[in-house]
């Protein structure tokens, strides 16, 4: 049996109203809570980025695990905001850990599912019999370009996953996954900001592969939208994955429960895994779950898992659920908001 | 030359990784490889301690007025933290106002951007504390 054995989220402590950023850029205050239904995103403090994040939400996995981090023989680190351009924040990564030097870490990169590829890729690892344990996290600090509509939702956190074949909470029971060659959302090598189709990112992009995944899923497992307790699908605002369950023939009491994106906007790597987490904060074993990641460029990775009796174990003191991540948020102003993401020209350093 | 000795010392500051003498128990951190109570004979009998992370606050500063690299996010909360395991270590507290500080605050350690040498220098990673 492979599957998930423990799972860690971090959310930065900082928030901005998307009113806020509306107010700034001479907008409706309030077209973002009811177009796209994200009331605030999470901001990232001056000191962190996707590493110190993936550090974090890993650093709760283990202690949720209890296991030795030398065991873990595979680790993937999925994120479109990678500290460096070249020096990987794997290497980084284990090392915080504890992990390293026996250990097989890299990067990985695919818009917002990079970090669902590495799980899926960890999982394979540890079912070949190639590594003991995998950990795979998705974390991004997401920037879209000022005054862009992006910016009202790109958010910062991050999520970890370790996958094994002992002590599994939930059980992978099968895997789906497309890639199509979609310009829908890019950032050229060297940009600061993405560029995205507008319009285009929805229908052609988003949904095309939401569904496409998902339907090849429950056709390959024999499944029906009856057979999951509950649905999570990647949310860059609360209204594409109520829509894209919706057309899936899902209720919406089955898809809230892994929405976080109206309070901490989307997390990008870590969007559909923050879902996923939050899902398990509160699943009871033998329930089943379908989760679907999106990648701009485009594809998507789907899971149906089956949680255990192991869930109640890693339940343990200390480690914050997702809901206490959200609720611990600080409001700031943009201006703040600008500084603490490097939004502000400043002078030369030093 | 900055980049060596950073990594150098990655394994305690991105870990807090401890030594602890054999002959008399007493623990360090920053690490030392000879136990100034013992002397010689504590060489070789220094092992490694994984620290928790977690202690509180035993006096702290505000500082208005630091270093460039931490205008952001002045002002900022300086503080010695005492460990569970003993030792003392200066750190910065992180997710707190300065008027939510307070010497016996609970605190735990957390990975953070220390400093980096410029834009298109390394970026110096390692610990800081925030509230428990
Ligand atoms: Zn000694």
């Amino acid at each position: 049996m492979v599957g998930i054995v423990s799972y860690g989220a971090y959310i930065p402590r900082f928030r901005i109203d998307t009113g806020e950023i509306a107010r700034v850029w001479g907008e409706d205050p309030n077209r973002a809570k009811k177009s796209l239904l994200v009331e605030s995103k999470a901001v990232a403090g001056p000191d962190e980025d996707a590493c110190t994040m993936a550090v974090e939400a890993s650093r709760y996995a283990i202690r949720r695990w209890g296991g030795d981090p030398a065991d873990i023989d595979v680790i993937y680190v999925g994120s479109e905001s990678h500290p460096y351009a070249v020096k990987p924040t794997a290497s980084i990564l284990a090392d915080a850990l504890g992990a390293s030097p026996h250990v097989m870490a890299v990067d990985l990169e695919f818009a917002c599912k990079a970090g669902t590829a590495g799980l899926i890729s960890a999982m394979a690892m540890v079912k070949s019999g190639m590594a003991r344990f995998g950990l795979a996290v998705g974390s991004d600090t997401a920037q879209g370009a000022p005054g862009d509509a992006l910016e009202y939702t790109a958010a910062s956190g991050a999520a970890a996953f370790i996958v094994g074949s002992q002590g599994v909470i939930a059980r992978l029971n099968g895997f789906h996954s497309v890639t199509t060659d979609t310009p829908d959302f890019w950032r050229r090598a060297g940009r600061p900001y993405p560029r995205h189709g507008g319009r285009f990112t929805g229908q052609p992009a988003y949904f095309k592969h939401i569904l496409m995944a998902a339907r090849g899923l429950m056709e390959k497992m024999g499944t029906g939208p009856e057979d999951y307790d509950f649905a999570i699908f990647h949310q860059p605002n609360t209204k594409f994955p109520l829509s894209a369950g919706k057309r899936l023939g899902f209720p919406k009491e089955k898809i809230l429960p892994g929405i976080v994106v109206n309070k901490i906007g989307n997390t990008y790597a870590a969007s559909m895994l923050m879902g996923l987490a939050r899902v398990l904060d509160k699943a009871e074993p033998g329930q089943r779950i379908l989760a679907v990641s999106f990648g701009s460029g485009a594809g998507s990775d789907a899971f149906d898992f089956t949680v255990t009796e192991n869930i109640e174990a890693i339940r343990v003191d200390g480690v914050p659920t997702v809901d206490e991540l959200i609720e611990r948020g600080r409001f700031v102003d943009y201006a703040i908001y600008a500084k603490y993401r490097g939004k502000i020209l400043m002078g030369d350093e030093e | 030359m900055v980049v060596p000795r950073h990594w150098r010392e990655r394994e305690h500051r991105y870990r807090l990784v401890a030594t602890k003498c054999k002959i008399c128990g007493r623990i360090y951190f920053p690490p030392r490889s000879v136990c100034p109570n013992c002397g010689r004979k504590s060489i070789g009998n220094m092992e490694k301690l994984q620290l928790s992370g977690n202690g509180t606050v035993y006096t702290y500063t505000i500082v208005h007025s630091g270093m460039n690299a931490f205008k952001l996010q002045k002002p900022y909360i300086l503080a010695i933290i005492e460990l569970e395991e003993g030792p003392r270590v200066t750190g910065q507290i992180v997710d707190a106002e300065p008027n939510e500080v307070y010497i016996g605050m609970p605190v735990r350690m957390v990975f953070r951007r220390i400093r980096q040498e410029g834009a298109s220098g390394i970026i110096h990673y390692g610990y800081k504390f925030a509230p428990r």
